[in-house]
C-alpha cells in the first residue's frame, strides 16, 4: 500500500519552517533600491512533515536497490555504499573550489590518481575531468577535435554519425558548428563500412570526425573498428568513441589500441556511481597525444610531491577554454575512484565478462519467443523487437508496462530508432542468475498472455503501480509545468 | 569480488546454456591487438579502500574545521541533516531519469515541485527540471536566445563570474557567435548598452564583485531593441531579500543551486537552475516535468515536451543534455520546503546582516577600502598589498579569509572577495579582522 501524497503547495504554509535561527545582529541595510517588497510563494513544512512528505514520495519509485532495472544503454548496476561513505568524508565534501591549492592537495591527488587510472584503462594519454555527464563529455571531445583541426588550419565541415547513434551525438556535433551526415547501418546491425568509405573519399576531405558508440546501441561490437579507424585517419578525420557502453569491455581491451582518438566515459554507468533519479553523473574524456593539448581547463599537473591545478591558459598552452565553472564533478570522481580501487583489473575484467554473460544468457533464453533483429552473440545488452507479436496487437510498450506488474523496471524501449519496436535489455553484471531466471519467466508469461484470447488486459497494465498509464499526449499539448494556487 | 553475484558454477552452467565452451567465444568480435597490459593497483577490500581514501581526505583543510569566508560563486550554507539522509535513500539515489512515469511518481512530483519553486524564486512563469550548473545553464540561455532571436551576438557584463564568461565564450566559439565581453567591473560602472545586434545581454545579480543593481531600465532597453535579457544568480538566497529577476524584466534567469542543496564538494556537482517566460517554453533546454492524469483520472506527472530533446530531434534539439542534476534538484527543493517563505527570508536577512556588520568592521582597517555601496552576503575589498600572498598567509594560520580576485584576473592582486554566511559566527569574524589588521 502506498499512500497518496499531496503537493508541497497543498500541505505547506508560509509560516512554517523546519530550521531554527539564532538571533540576528543589527546591521546597516546595504541592499540599495532592490529590496524586495513582494512574497515569493514558498510554502514551508516542519521537520517531521518534511520527513513524511519525501519518504512517502520515495515509496512511489521503483529503484535499482529493490528491483531488476535492465534499462538498455544506461548500465544500472549496483551502487556500492562505501563509495557514498567515502565521498561524504568532510575532507572531500567540505572543501571549497577556490581554497588555496596547498590546502586541497588530497583532492587534487585524488583527481590525478583517477585520471591516471582512466588513461591506463583506456590506453590514452590525457584526461579532461570537467564534463558533467556523457553528453557534456561528447561536447568536450568534439570541441577539442574542432580546436585541434582549427589549429592545423581547417576545422572542416561535417561530422559523420551512424543512424543507430544515441541522439546526444548529432545534437552535440551540431553545437560545435558541424553539419551532420548519417552513415547507414547494415543488416547485421553494424556500421556500413562501404558507405563510410564512399563518403570519406567523396570530394574535398571535409569530414572532421566520426562518432561511434562501441559496443553500439544494438549491443554489438563494431568488429571492423580498426578498419574504420584507419579509413578515418587516412581521410584526415578524427575517431570519437562514445564510451556509454564501455562496461562491456573495460579491462579487457584498450580503446586506444583500436585507433580511437578521444572517448568519454560515463562514470555513472561503467564505474558504478549512482544515477540519482537523472543525475548528477560525470563524463570525463580521455584523449590521445595529438588532441591532449587542446582539451579544456582545468588540468592537474604533478610537480615533485605536490599537485597544481591549472585554471587559466598560459602561454604555450592550446586549451580551447573551459566547459564549466569550478573543478568538475568532484564527489562523483571520488566514488569512481573508490570503485576502481575496489575492483582492480581482475574485478573490472570479471565485471565486463559477467555483464556480457548475463546479456547472452537472456538472449538465448528469450530468443525463441521474442524476435532478435540481429541474431548471434551480443555484448552487454541484447536487442529484441516486438515483431513476433504483431498479430496479437500487443507491442513493446505493453510488454514494458506489464513488466512493472511483475516487479521489474522496464527495459529501454523504442531505442535504437533503426529497429521498429525495439526492446533493449541490459542486465549488468550485478544481477544474479536467479534474478535473470525470474525475468525470463516474467517475459514468457507476458508473451504467452499476449498470444492468448484475452490479451487486451495487457493494454491496461500496469495495474499494481502507484499510477495507471498516464496521458502524455495531453501533457505535451497543454503543458502544466508549475503549480498555481488559483482553482 | 564482493559486487559480483555469479559463482563459477553459475558461469559454467550459463555458458553451457548459451552453447559456447568459454567466455572468450562471446568476445570473438573484438579484434586481437597485442599491446602493453593494463597496469592498475590490485583489488582492495573495503577496509583497504577506506584507508586509502581517508588518508587522501585527511590531506585537505576542511571548512568544517577552519573558518571560511570563501564565496566567488560557491557559498557555504548549512545543509540540514534530513537532506543528507534523504538523498542517500536508494529510492532517489539509485533510480534514473523517470522514463517510466507509473513507477517514478516520487521523482516526478518532486521535480514538478522544484520547477514551481524555481519559477517563483526567479519571478518567472516556468522552469525546467535542472541543468548541470550555473555556468553551463548560462551557456544554454545564450544558445536559447540565439534560437529565439535568430541573431549571433551575445553581450556579457563585466560583473559576470569569470569562469561563466570563460564557459560561455569557449562553448560558443565554434557556432559563429560573437561574444562581446565587457571588462571586469569591480567598481560597478555597469555601462551596458545593447545595440540591437545582440540575441541577449547577460548580467549577474548580485555581480561577481557583490554589487546589487536594479536592471529594470536595462531590461527595457533590451526589449526595445529586440534583445533578450538574461540574469544569472550565483547566490539564490539573495532572492529572499531582493527583487526577483522577473520583477526587473528578465526573460531568462539562471542560477547556481549547489550551495543550498549540498556540501560544496570542491565545487561539483553543481545544480543549474533555469527559468523563463511561458512564451519561450518550446525553446527551453533540458528535461521538463508536466502534470497530467492517468487512466483512472488520478493526477500524475510525466516528462514532457520531449520533441525539443536530443532523443527525438537529434541535431535539431534545443540542447544535447540528457543526464542532469536530479538528485541535487531534490535536495534544493527539500531545503526550500524546510525553510519555507519565513525561513528563507530570515536566512537571507541573517546572511545580509552578518556580511554588513563584517564589511563595516573591515572597512575601518587602515589600508582597506570597501568597493561596494551595495551587496548581499559578499563584497570586494581593495587592499594596499598583495592579496594572494595575504590569503596564503592566512591559510597558514588556519583561516580561509576570502578569494583573491587575482585567481581569475592576475592583474588585480589588490582585490579580495569576502563572503559571510550563517556559518560564520562573531568569533570567526573577529579572527578575520585581526588577520587583516596584521
Amino acid at each position: 500500500m502506498i499512500a497518496e501524497e499531496p503537493l508541497l503547495f497543498e500541505i505547506g504554509s508560509e509560516d512554517k519552517t523546519a530550521v531554527d535561527f539564532p538571533p540576528q545582529p543589527d546591521a546597516k541595510d546595504c541592499l540599495g533600491t532592490c529590496r524586495k517588497n513582494t512574497k515569493i510563494g514558498l510554502p514551508g513544512l516542519s521537520e517531521p512533515e518534511t520527513m513524511r512528505h519525501y519518504t512517502r514520495l520515495s515509496q512511489m519509485n521503483i529503484f535499482e536497490d529493490s528491483a531488476f532495472y535492465p534499462l538498455g544503454s544506461c548500465t544500472m548496476k549496483y551502487n556500492p555504499r562505501v563509495n557514498e561513505k567515502l565521498a561524504a568524508l568532510p575532507g572531500f565534501s567540505e572543501i571549497h573550489p577556490f581554497q588555496p591549492q596547498n590546502t586541497v592537495q588530497g583532492a587534487l591527488e585524488a583527481i590525478y590518481t583517477l585520471s591516471n587510472l582512466l588513461t591506463e584503462i583506456t590506453g590514452m594519454k590525457a584526461v579532461s575531468f570537467s564534463p558533467a555527464a556523457g553528453a557534456h563529455g561528447e561536447l568536450c571531445g568534439m570541441m577539442t577535435i574542432r580546436a585541434a583541426l582549427t589549429h592545423k588550419g581547417n576545422p572542416k565541415e561535417v561530422v559523420l554519425i551512424p543512424e543507430s547513434a544515441h541522439g546526444t551525438n548529432p545534437a552535440t556535433a551540431a553545437m560545435c558548428g558541424y553539419r551532420i551526415e548519417t552513415i547507414p547501418v547494415n543488416n547485421h546491425g553494424l556500421v556500413d563500412i562501404q558507405a563510410l568509405q564512399k563518403r570519406l573519399s567523396e570530394g574535398e576531405k571535409n569530414v572532421a570526425a566520426f562518432m561511434l558508440t562501441n559496443p553500439n546501441t544494438c549491443g554489438l561490437f563494431e568488429r571492423n573498428i580498426i578498419t574504420i579507424a584507419n579509413m578515418l585517419h587516412e581521410a584526415g578525420a578524427f575517431f570519437y568513441m562514445d564510451g556509454a557502453n564501455f562496461n562491456a569491455i573495460m579491462g579487457l581491451v584498450k580503446p586506444a589500441d583500436f585507433g580511437v582518438d578521444a572517448m568519454h566515459i560515463n562514470l555513472h554507468k561503467t564505474f558504478s556511481t549512482p544515477h540519482g533519479g537523472g543525475g548528477p553523473g560525470a563524463g570525463p574524456v580521455v584523449f590521445n597525444a595529438e588532441l591532449a593539448p587542446f582539451r579544456p581547463l582545468p588540468w592537474i599537473e604533478k610537480d615533485g610531491d605536490s599537485y597544481r591545478l591549472l585554471e587559466t591558459n598560459e602561454e604555450s598552452m592550446h586549451s580551447f577554454g573551459r566547459m564549466k565553472a569550478f573543478n568538475g564533478q568532484f564527489s562523483i570522481l571520488i566514488r569512481a575512484l573508490a570503485y576502481i580501487l575496489s575492483m582492480g583489473l581482475p574485478g573490472l575484467r570479471q565485471a565486463a565478462e559477467d555483464a556480457v554473460l548475463n546479456a547472452n544468457y537472456l538472449r538465448v533464453k528469450l530468443q525463441d519467443i521474442l524476435h532478435l533483429p540481429f541474431p548471434g552473440t551480443c555484448m552487454h545488452e541484447v536487442l529484441f523487437d516486438d515483431s513476433s507479436l504483431t498479430e496479437t496487437g500487443i507491442n513493446t510498450l505493453d510488454i514494458a508496462k506489464s513488466l512493472i506488474d511483475k516487479g521489474d523496471h522496464p527495459m529501454t524501449i523504442y531505442f535504437p530508432l533503426i529497429v521498429h519496436g525495439a526492446i533493449l535489455i541490459e542486465p549488468t553484471e550485478t544481477e544474479s542468475k536467479r534474478v535473470l531466471d525470474e525475468f525470463v519467466a516474467a517475459i514468457k508469461d507476458i508473451v504467452a498472455k499476449a498470444k492468448s484470447e484475452n490479451n487486451q488486459d495487457l493494454k491496461q497494465t500496469p495495474l499494481k503501480a502507484f499510477r495507471k498509464r498516464l496521458d502524455e499526449t495531453t501533457a505535451a499539448r497543454q503543458p502544466i509545468l508549475v503549480h498555481t494556487d488559483d482553482l | 569480488m564482493r559486487y559480483l553475484p555469479l559463482t563459477n558454477a553459475d558461469r559454467e552452467e550459463m555458458l553451457k546454456d548459451i552453447g559456447v565452451s568459454s567466455i572468450s567465444e562471446l568476445f570473438k568480435d573484438i579484434p586481437k591487438v597485442t599491446t602493453k597490459p593494463i597496469e592498475i593497483p590490485e583489488p582492495k577490500n573495503e577496509v583497504e579502500v577506506e584507508r586509502k581514501l581517508t588518508a587522501l581526505a585527511a590531506k585537505n583543510m576542511t571548512t568544517t574545521k577552519i573558518p571560511s569566508f570563501l564565496g566567488a560563486g560557491a557559498y557555504h550554507h548549512h545543509i540540514p541533516a534530513l537532506i543528507d539522509y534523504m538523498i542517500e535513500r536508494g529510492e532517489f539515489l539509485t533510480s534514473y531519469t523517470p522514463y517510466q512515469p507509473e513507477v517514478s511518481q516520487g521523482t516526478l512530483q518532486i521535480l514538478f515541485e522544484f520547477q514551481t519553486q524555481v519559477a517563483r524564486l526567479f519571478g518567472l512563469e516556468i522552469a525546467n527540471a535542472s541543468l548541470y550548473d550555473a555556468s553551463t545553464a548560462t551557456f544554454e540561455a545564450a544558445a536559447m536566445a540565439e534560437r529565439v532571436k535568430k541573431k549571433k551576438k551575445i553581450l556579457l557584463s563585466g560583473g559576470l563570474h569569470p569562469q561563466i564568461v570563460e564557459t560561455v565564450k569557449s562553448c560558443m566559439q565554434f557556432n559563429g557567435t560573437v561574444c562581446s565581453v565587457l571588462s571586469p567591473d569591480a567598481e560597478n560602472f555597469e555601462n551596458i548598452e545593447p545595440t540591437g545586434e545582440e540575441a541577449c545581454v547577460i548580467v549577474q545579480y548580485p555581480t561577481f564583485f557583490g554589487h546589487i543593481n536594479d536592471y529594470s531600465i536595462l531590461a527595457e532597453k533590451c526589449h526595445a531593441k529586440n534583445v533578450l535579457f538574461v540574469v544569472v544568480v550565483m547566490e539564490p538566497l539573495a532572492l529572499g531579500v531582493l527583487k526577483s529577476p522577473g520583477e526587473m524584466g528578465a526573460d531568462i534567469a539562471v542560477g547556481e543551486g549547489m550551495g543550498l542543496a549540498s556540501h560544496l564538494n570542491f565545487g561539483g556537482p553543481g545544480l543549474g537552475l533555469f527559468a523563463t517566460k511561458k512564451n519561450l517554453m518550446r525553446n527551453m533546454p533540458g528535461r521538463i516535468v508536466g502534470k497530467t492524469k492517468d487512466l483512472d483520472g488520478k493526477t500524475g506527472f510525466v516528462l514532457t515536451m520531449a520533441t525539443r530533446e536530443q532523443h527525438i530531434r537529434r541535431e535539431k534539439a534545443t540542447s544535447n543534455i540528457c543526464t542532469n542534476s536530479g538528485l541535487l534538484a531534490l535536495a534544493f527543493s527539500m531545503h526550500m520546503a524546510m525553510l519555507g517563505e519565513k525561513g528563507f527570508t530570515k536566512l537571507a536577512e541573517s546572511n545580509h546582516a552578518r556580511a554588513s556588520r563584517l564589511a563595516e568592521e573591515l572597512s575601518k582597517i587602515p589600508g582597506i577600502t570597501l568597493l561596494n555601496k551595495t551587496f548581499f552576503n559578499e563584497f570586494t575589498l581593495k587592499l594596499d598589498r598583495s592579496v594572494s600572498a595575504l590569503v596564503e598567509k592566512m591559510a597558514g594560520h588556519k583561516l580561509l579569509g576570502g578569494v583573491p580576485v587575482s585567481r581569475f584576473y592576475p592583474d588585480k592582486d589588490d582585490l579580495l572577495l569576502v563572503a559571510r554566511t550563517e556559518m560564520n559566527n562573531t568569533e570567526e569574524s573577529l579572527f578575520l579582522r585581526e588577520e587583516l589588521k596584521k
